[in-house]
């Protein structure tokens, strides 16, 4: 009871000294967290994110560039396919469903993506879940209509029955505006995943659209294939990928995104370097804000010590006020925590359409406020020793 | 025996903290009267509380040598007796009351308190032995700045024995503060502090108080008070009661005053 009494003291006598700090400490803890988190989430979302397919048939090139053009639409095309290679893999024993898409526009940077409405009624996004429609109805094949992500609705501003001219390439520039005006069929229900920022219209309305060559008319960008086994995945990648030289097969597109994160692990490391140092700084405030204060804490130490307090009595006392400005600082970087994943899932959201799981529980959210707490602990040391050194008979000036 | 405070006559009880101790000890706690009388008895009886012999202590001087502070061969203070210590500013007075309380070890020599010998003891024994039977009061109150009053005396029994709330508050009632319980020292008076250092130092009923020109920064009226309480409360706690002043006024005030000069060898050995 004394000791938690002259700990909470200590803290309101130098109140301003241990606000910063514990902000401090809250500030760098949070950072640490949500590097962590973002980090682990987005492993993790990115490698199972396929909305319901096993693997990308496109034209030969890298399978990570296919992958992030036809799930997560993301980077340029690596090219087209012929729709026979589309009518082949659509009819292969081992492939159960066979979806088309094309890229070259977009609507106001947002991806138009051609496709057929099977994408919408037959494919499962995530186990057990279909596309739906939050507001009107799917696409006619042979109208010009369009179903539009909910994600990309929400920022064009498009409700069902507007209009839109589309915008040749994948980047806007308002100088390359189609003539072809498409009406807003549906918006599509939030999926959290790269589906939402697209704007679907039929697969033929984007490869006769006016501009683009006409001896391409029929190809196709990519394919999203379902297999009907894993096994019968490895066939066609031996089939496309070895014994073939014009196509690739993308499979399986979980392996090729962690392939991804591999490759940008240094990245990672550099993140996590930088949060432990932030944390590791923050911490050393602990140090630097108790030990700066040790002189005018001299003469309390002395009356206590006067009054019968033990040196290791003392000691322990400033320690536990290092720590408890860790518990401090770490209740409330749950809030930074909050703070930046938030922001940090809506920047990923607006890139990639994936919404991560920013506040799931993690184990960083247990060993993250432990480790903080106890190296505020470890920094509370030396102004601990400082206090334990106090000459007692020295600070309790005047002398007669 | 501050309980004893609270169970006395309703009138006294009742009354205001200040008209309270205008009063007599006697009218204000009858008990008081008889105790002193029993303190006196054990004093004639001889029975030490503090026995010092052959005390030394020395600091280093600027010449890389040391200067003898302290060379005192004998003192000794009975349980409940009451003596004052005169001497000059710089004289080796509260290093002499440190010694004592343990917060400097001497150089040789021995110094018992209660059958326990405060400088064969190591440090953390030491704190121990002042926090359980010393109490200590300060020329400048040295209470803690960031801790009201009530904290100030729960502290200052912590270390010695159990906080006892009722016993603070009977104590800092008997100083007639009753009504500045949360009040900080910054919102008191210079004789308010005084008498908030003097029920600190009472709290935990202490066998020893020393008090260290406790009077040095109050003005007259607020002097004369706070010794009359330091004495009178020494007297019904049984507490003995070891002062050093250079005041005449309130060395004048005690029936057994040393002169800290012939006391201290090495006062005598710097003046020849």
């Amino acid at each position: 009871m004394t000791l938690a009494l002259i700990v909470r003291r200590s803290l309101r006598q130098h109140a301003l000294s241990t606000t910063i700090t514990a902000l401090s400490i809250a500030l760098a803890g949070g950072l640490l967290m949500s590097v962590w988190v973002v980090k682990e989430q987005s492993q993790r979302t990115f490698t199972q994110v396929n909305t319901g397919f096993d693997a990308v048939l496109g034209a030969r090139g890298s399978k990570l560039q296919l992958v992030l053009n036809a799930i997560f639409h993301l980077e340029a095309s690596p090219g087209n396919l012929a729709a026979a290679d589309y009518q082949y893999i659509k009819r292969h024993p081992a492939v159960k469903l066979a979806i088309p898409i094309a890229v070259g526009d977009n609507l106001r940077g947002y991806r138009i993506v051609g496709t057929i409405p099977e994408l919408f009624t037959d494919v499962e996004y995530a186990p057990g879940r279909h596309f739906a429609l939050s507001s009107g109805k799917l696409f006619d094949p042979a109208e010009k209509e369009a179903v539009v992500g909910s994600f990309a609705a929400r920022k064009l501003g498009l409700a069902v029955g507007d209009t839109f001219h589309p915008f040749h390439g994948l980047i806007y520039d308002e100088r390359n505006q189609h003539a072809e005006t498409y009406h807003v069929a549906g918006i599509l229900a939030p999926s959290n995943t790269p589906a939402d920022k697209v704007v679907w219209i039929p697969i033929h309305g984007l490869q006769t659209m006016s501009g683009h060559d006409p001896k391409a008319a029929t190809d196709v960008s990519a394919v999203l294939v379902q297999l009907r086994s894993p096994s019968a995945g490895f066939m066609l990648d031996i089939m496309y990928n070895k014994q073939g030289n014009r196509l690739t097969f993308a499979y399986p597109i979980g392996a090729i995104m962690a392939e991804l994160f591999q490759k940008i692990g240094w990245f990672d490391k550099v993140l996590s370097l930088v949060a432990y140092l932030v944390a590791v700084v923050s911490a050393a405030g602990v140090l630097v804000a108790i030990y700066n204060s040790m002189a005018a804490r001299r003469r309390d130490i002395a009356i206590l010590r006067a009054l019968g307090a033990g040196r290791l009595f003392l000691f322990g006392a400033v320690v536990l006020e290092a720590t408890a400005i860790g518990v401090i600082g770490m209740a409330v970087s749950f809030a930074a925590y909050a703070g930046i994943v938030s922001a940090v899932a809506v920047i990923i959201q607006a890139q990639t359409g994936v919404l991560l799981e920013a506040f799931a529980y993690s184990p960083v959210m247990l060993w993250a406020p432990l480790g903080m707490i106890a190296l505020c602990a470890v920094c509370g040391l030396l102004p601990a020793w400082k206090a334990y050194r106090t000459d007692v008979a020295e600070n309790l000036a005047p002398i007669s | 025996m501050f309980r004893g405070i609270a169970t006395g006559s309703p009138s006294i009880r009742d009354s205001d903290p200040e008209t309270y101790h205008r009063q007599p000890l006697s009218a204000r706690d009858p008990g008081a009267v008889a105790r002193r009388a029993r303190i006196g008895c054990a004093m004639s009886q001889g029975s030490a509380l503090l026995q010092l012999s052959g005390l030394k202590k020395s600091f280093p001087d600027p010449d890389g040598g040391r200067k003898l502070i302290i060379d005192i061969p004998e003192f000794s203070l009975a349980m409940g007796e009451q003596a004052a210590l005169r001497g000059e500013s710089g004289s080796g007075k509260t290093t002499f009351l440190n010694l004592i309380s343990g917060i400097l070890a001497p150089d040789s020599g021995s110094i018992r308190i209660d059958g326990s010998d405060m400088a064969g003891l190591g440090e953390h024994r030491r704190d121990r032995l002042r926090g359980s039977s010393i109490g200590y009061i300060f020329q400048t109150f040295n209470l803690l700045q960031g801790y009201s009053c009530l904290e100030n005396v729960l502290l200052g029994m912590t270390f010695g024995a159990r906080a006892d709330r009722d016993q603070a508050l009977a104590l800092l009632a008997r100083v007639g503060l009753s009504h500045r319980l949360n009040h900080f020292p910054r919102q008191l008076s210079s004789g308010q502090q005084q008498r908030v250092a003097v029920a600190r130092a009472l709290a935990k009923r202490p066998k020893l108080v020393l008090a260290d020109e406790p009077t040095g920064n109050l003005d007259h009226k607020n002097a004369r008070e706070a010794l009359r309480l330091v004495r009178e409360t020494c007297l019904e706690t049984g507490a003995a009661l070891l002062l050093v002043s250079h005041d005449p006024e309130v060395l004048g005030s005690f029936q057994n005053v040393r002169d800290f000069a012939d006391l201290n060898l090495a006062l005598k050995e710097t003046a020849t």
